[in-house]
């Protein structure tokens, strides 16, 4: 079967500079796919150019069998997108939203209104039916915003950075939501900030960094190809100097942030028990995450 | 520079539904909505015709309440297609990012914009006919003729919204709009004969007048409304077509420029 989503040497660059450079993605029905990247990654230009919304300077990308942009248009009525920032309608109640999106896919009303009591059961909204949206929280924008994604029972579903802004329970109510679409068959494409999102949520991930793809994989594959499977986090004033003293010694790798130390490690036990010496230190010893990989693939310098 | 920002319009009726959503939140604001149709017009035509009516005799062959009446369906016409596409229009393109949630579906850049100006000229056809209903009340026009003023204010309307657009395209942000007012709307309305004939202008200033649309849009107009067939019609009509063609091709390009990132 043919992937539902996929790009070959995909480029843009806005104004001399590269925003997407060269990247090759291919995501198969039924698949949740995440891709991760500091800010300015080139992240969401990649939603964009795969959702045929802006043309690539260069490469090809495929859309439900469809190349897009030429035929953007027809790929869309199959896809639905939750975007980055809320825009929903804020003059209409919640059911008014999805009954004017739905006929944006040329919907007839009838089959919109039958539709809308289950989009409001899958986003926990029924009793907020007939509320306006500048009434409600920001966790039910989100669902609304989802269901409204859900309108047309679109095959694919782009999301971009799904649950930021949201306090933890919104956060899981969505991800719950997310893998009930991906028992459903439904192909995911996402991207977030949270690795714990990621890790839970996603069959696989793309590491994009400076507008290319730097690594990818199952989470567990990332973990185990990039990093050492075990950390040991030093903190206390007198770190720094621990870690020019000890460090090497004890870690196959370390860096140094500010009053902590990040150990990689094989075998923490001979490092723990030092440490256990070291009355001035505290330390926390835990698995490697996503998180760890993420920050070595993509370093530790702030991006704006 | 995209080959594809220069693409003629390519339109389809997928416009209608966002037409629907337009007319659907106004609806809900349709009482406060259609007293700012009336409020300003009727103001000004009341005040000034009187005002200013008792002192002259006539103007260009009729009462100055009756030319001025014909007048004030035009500017009236132009202000709510312009007030429309520029402050509304924006706020739906930049604020609350309504253009970006519909481009998600299987609706294009085109179709928004169209939408965007049969919208504004909807509006203007609303205003048109508010003020042209307070006209008939006050029996300022007793002609079936002045029916022609409903497509005419739509006309003027399509006109309007299209140029909006091209300000809405280049907008950094709602005071950019201040100056279009200023140096495009204002002038027209002092200068395209709604208060008083071109003809009383200084020839240079005739010249200027004859090329800016709303002196065509009051052209058609006045006959109309005294229940005669404007001479060059066809003119007339064809300027503010040309302009609503032009503007929206225009504006089309520079929103196709600005959205592309």
């Amino acid at each position: 079967m043919n992937p539902v989503i996929r790009a070959k040497g995909l480029q843009k660059s806005y104004g001399g500079q590269r925003v997407v450079d060269g990247l090759d993605l291919s995501i198969g029905k039924g698949e949740c796919c995440g891709l991760l990247g500091p800010n300015g990654a080139g992240k969401t230009t990649t939603l964009r150019m795969l959702l045929g919304l802006i043309a690539p300077d260069a490469g090809t990308a495929m859309l439900l069998d469809l190349p897009v942009p030429q035929a953007a248009r027809e790929a869309r009525i199959r896809v639905g997108v939750v975007p980055q920032m809320d825009n929903l309608d804020p003059d209409f109640t919640v059911a008014e939203n999805l009954l004017v999106y739905g006929r944006y896919f040329g919907m007839r009303d009838s089959e919109i209104e039958a539709r809308i009591p289950s989009l409001l059961e899958f986003a926990s909204l029924t009793n907020k039916r007939d509320a306006k949206v500048p009434t409600l929280s920001g966790g039910m924008k989100r669902r609304l915003t989802l269901a409204r994604a859900l309108v047309n029972d679109p095959d694919v579903i782009f999301l971009d950075e799904p649950t930021t802004g949201l306090d933890p329970q919104a956060r899981h109510l969505i991800w719950q939501r997310l893998r009930e679409l991906t028992q459903q068959g439904k192909t995911l494409l996402l991207t977030t900030h949270f690795m714990d999102e990621a890790e839970r949520l996603c069959h696989r991930l793309a590491v994009l960094d400076n507008g290319k793809l730097i690594s990818q994989g199952t989470p567990r594959e990332l973990i185990e190809q990039n990093i050492e499977p075990q950390v040991v986090e030093v903190f206390g004033e007198t770190s720094g100097q621990w870690a020019g003293e000890h460090a090497a010694r004890y870690s196959q790798r370390f860096e140094v942030s500010g009053e902590s130390v990040f150990c990689y490690v094989k075998d923490a036990q001979p490092l723990v028990a030092h440490l256990q010496g070291q009355s001035a230190l505290r330390y926390l010893h835990r698995p490697a995450n996503l998180e760890d990989v993420f920050l070595k693939l993509t370093g530790r310098e702030m991006r704006e | 520079m995209n080959n594809r920002d220069f693409a003629l319009p390519k339109l389809s009726l997928r416009f209608f539904p966002i037409w629907q959503r337009h007319w659907l939140v106004w609806k809900k604001i349709a009482a406060p909505s259609i007293l700012g149709h009336l409020a300003d017009p009727v103001i000004y035509m009341l005040g000034l015709g009187y005002g200013l009516g008792s002192l002259l005799p006539t103007m260009g062959g009729m009462s100055y309440m009756a030319f001025l009446a014909a007048g004030t369906v035009c500017y009236s016409t132009m202000n709510s297609a312009s007030f429309e596409a520029l402050y509304s229009g924006f706020a739906r393109m930049h604020e609350q990012r309504t253009w970006e949630a519909i481009l998600n579906t299987p609706v294009s850049l085109d179709d928004v914009v169209l939408s965007e100006i049969l919208w504004a000229a909807t509006k203007s056809l609303m205003s048109g006919a508010a003020v042209l209903a307070v006209i008939w009340v006050l029996g300022l026009s007793h002609s079936l003729m002045s029916l022609w003023m409903i497509p005419l204010a739509l006309l003027i309307g399509l006109a309007f919204a299209s140029l909006g657009l091209i300000m809405t395209a280049l907008a950094p942000a709602y005071d950019f709009f201040m100056y279009y007012f200023t140096l495009v709307i204002t002038p027209m309305m002092l200068l395209c004969g709604v208060f008083f004939p071109v003809t009383q202008l200084p020839e240079s200033m005739q010249v200027v007048a004859g090329v800016l649309p709303l002196t065509h849009a009051i052209d058609l107009a006045r006959p109309l409304m005294g229940g005669a067939i404007p001479p060059q019609a066809l003119l007339h009509i064809g300027v503010l077509l040309a302009y609503t063609l032009v503007a929206f091709y225009v504006s089309l390009v520079l929103f196709r420029r600005r959205l592309s990132r």
